[in-house]
């Protein structure tokens, strides 16, 4: 990206007329270092690490179904993490993001349950809810001023409340009713939870989904307007703000779209497991956040990739597999986990300052 | 310079803010036009800020008339005022660090190509004329994906101004452009004031520094305590009489006598009050209440 700015001419070109064409102040950073300012590259080093020490360590890895498996690991917690590290970049964070995931997945599953339809209209009513939360979430914020931790924390709280509180009175049990012989579940199921062959190994669809999202979220943020203003929103509201940016549509938008990625991998529960835990999701958010910082989003906001977060999530998928192959005892995986995410701040940090000094 | 007739491009008549029992500014005309820079001269707390926000779009006026092209406006964002060409480089806020010059440049106002779903950012064309137009504000730059926060001070502030410039600004506000550079950058940024001026923009330039004011001003306004000091064009005021009205003028005066009651302090170099009181004769003396809380010293109420 950063050497497309000028292609050198085959024939020396006659000197250009006006200013000259530098000033000779500042030496062209060595391609080392312009790509080390790269948000993703720390984090790439960092998944390359985890994966071949994995690789060496624990031999079942390299067994295709184990890597198949992997993946399906790193995709369910990668969905997620690329709209909440659009909205870091963007800014702000969301901690009801785990929790909204059961919340989109229950609503889902009671609607079309409870009322005997197709399962499709549990899955719109689903998608409605899911994008409503993540407008009540932007517009608090954009309303109150308030720091996103706050009012996350409160919808955070409401929507675990409320995932127990509903399930309970309608079902009267703690998780929802199987929903697997209802209308237009096969359907739904193919979209969001099969599995397809290749060379013999079971990849479920979800890798496939979790890819196209990320390129789409790469094109978005580094090709459009709105990634533009993602980028603004969160370097300098305020300086964005006088020049014009819609800062309160962006940030309102960002929210939403975590309510999206939060439906999705909602759908994919129910459709896979054919009920829902209300319990669950509960410390999924920190996940999703620890992998987009570990994929190189500053918290503060105003820097990151969408490629970034993939490799912070296959690193969480690689390490909680990888230690169930190497036949450790799993209780290790979040100690692993602090270390990794702090190992990957203080990398990401040593490499931003080395990279951006002058 | 032009005709009086002419009608300004920015004009505000008795203008004034008051932010619940605080009134910032009250009674406030200035007048902008073409290719003439106004200076807004005033110590901190003046209401140069709330001027320029009112101008910008970031807050309204709560008495008095804005009027741009001569009709009464009233913006509620920034977003209108740049639709009306008035565009402002904020001293501190105009760019977003961490993000590319040509980014930068066009932030909130982004070249794309292709339809909808696909519309993309123009990122050639974006960095063809940044970089264009850097170079014709003199400004050579040798890598356009820099973050901007690389970039000095005044660097930063060129920037800031040529893209004002590139997006058709008719009315430039300058807020401090000069503050925190050093005398060389300061030098630069005043060329390209000079240089939007004789584009045929009209600049509003606000500063504390008479020096840096009266390089490029044609007209000044002297901010104090919310109100108009004085208002004067560049034939009927000079420098020096500038620089003591932006030193407190009367106020200085005052303190000059305390000072002479100081044993070792040397006054008789400083102004006597007697030429303040001349040289404030052409404000258009405007009667400020008496129980106005902001101005217990105002020059008329110690005489």
């Amino acid at each position: 990206m950063s050497m497309s700015q000028q292609a050198a001419p085959a024939v020396p070109a006659p000197p250009a007329p006006g200013p000259k064409e530098s000033d000779g102040r500042t030496a062209r950073r060595p391609l080392a270092l312009r790509l080390l300012a790269r948000p993703e590259v720390g984090v790439l080093l960092g998944a390359v690490a985890v994966f071949v020490f994995f690789l060496v360590a624990a031999p079942a890895v390299r067994d295709g179904s184990s890597m198949a498996n992997i993946l399906y690991q790193s995709s369910t917690i990668g969905i997620m993490a690329l709209p909440v590290a659009l909205l870091m970049i963007g800014g702000e964070f969301d901690l009801s993001s785990g929790v909204a995931v059961i919340t989109s997945a229950l609503t889902a599953s009671m609607i079309s349950y409870q009322l005997t339809m197709n399962v499709w209209v549990g899955v719109i009513v689903a998608l409605a809810v899911s994008l409503g939360v993540g407008l009540l979430n932007g517009w608090m914020l954009v309303r109150t001023g308030l720091p996103s931790f706050l009012v996350t924390l409160g919808t955070f709280l409401i929507l675990q409340g409320v995932n127990l509180a509903v399930t309970k009175l309608i079902t009267g049990n703690v998780a929802t009713d199987d929903i697997s012989d209802m209308d237009g579940f096969g359907q739904a199921r193919a979209i969001f939870a099969s599995s397809f062959d290749v060379g013999g190994v079971q990849v479920k669809i979800t890798v496939v989904w979790w890819l196209v999202f990320a390129g789409l979220a790469t094109w978005v943020l580094l090709r459009t307007r709105y990634g533009n203003w993602v980028f603004a929103a969160g370097g300098d509201q305020e300086s964005a703000r006088a020049v014009g940016v819609p800062v309160t549509f962006t940030k309102i938008s960002l929210f939403m779209l975590v309510g999206l990625g939060a439906w999705f991998v909602g759908m994919h529960q129910l459709f896979s497991f054919n009920t829902v835990q209300s319990g669950e999701g509960v410390g999924q958010e920190l996940i999703y956040i620890a992998a987009a910082v570990i994929g190189g989003c500053l918290l503060t906001g105003g820097y990151g990739s969408a490629i970034g977060p993939v490799f912070g999530a296959f690193m969480f998928g690689m390490v909680q597999q990888g230690i169930v192959y190497a036949g450790w005892n799993p209780d290790w995986f979040k100690a692993f986990l602090g270390v990794m995410l702090l190992g990957a701040t203080l990398i990401n940090l040593w490499v931003r300052r080395t990279a951006t000094r002058r | 310079m032009t005709t009086v007739t002419e009608t300004p491009l920015v004009e505000l008549r008795g203008a004034g803010k008051s932010y619940g029992n605080i009134r910032a500014l009250h009674g406030v005309d200035l007048t902008v036009r073409p290719s003439e820079v106004t200076c807004v001269l005033g110590d901190n707390g003046a209401g140069k800020s709330t001027l320029i926000k009112i101008v910008s779009g970031l807050h309204q006026h709560t008495e008095g008339e804005f009027l741009v092209d001569g009709e009464p406006v009233r913006f509620s964002s920034p977003r209108e005022a740049l639709d009306r060409g008035i565009a402002t480089v904020y001293q501190d806020l105009a760019t977003v660090p961490l993000m590319p010059v040509w980014r930068n440049f066009f932030l909130g106002s982004e070249l794309t190509k292709g339809a909808w779903p696909l519309r993309r950012l123009d990122i050639e064309r974006m960095k063809k004329t940044a970089d264009e137009e850097l170079r014709n504000m003199g400004i050579v730059l040798d890598d356009l994906e820099q973050p901007i926060g690389t970039l000095s001070g005044g660097q930063r502030q060129c920037v800031a101004i040529a893209r004002a410039v590139h997006f058709g600004a008719r009315v430039l506000i300058l807020d401090e452009p000069t503050a925190a550079l050093g005398v060389k950058q300061s030098g630069v940024v005043l060329k390209y004031i000079a240089a939007a001026r004789d584009r045929g923009l009209g600049v509003i330039f606000i500063t504390h520094n008479p020096h840096h004011a009266y390089l490029v001003g044609d007209h000044f306004s002297v901010l104090r305590l919310g109100t108009l000091e004085l208002s004067a064009d560049r034939s009927e005021v000079s420098l020096e009489e500038l620089t003591n009205h932006m030193a407190g003028g009367a106020e200085l005066a005052a303190l000059k006598h305390e000072l002479a009651q100081v044993r070792g302090v040397d006054v008789e170099e400083l102004p006597d009050e007697r030429d303040l009181r001349a040289t404030a004769a052409p404000i258009p003396s405007r009667p400020s209440a008496p129980s106005h809380p902001s101005s217990p010293s105002s020059p008329e109420g110690s005489s």
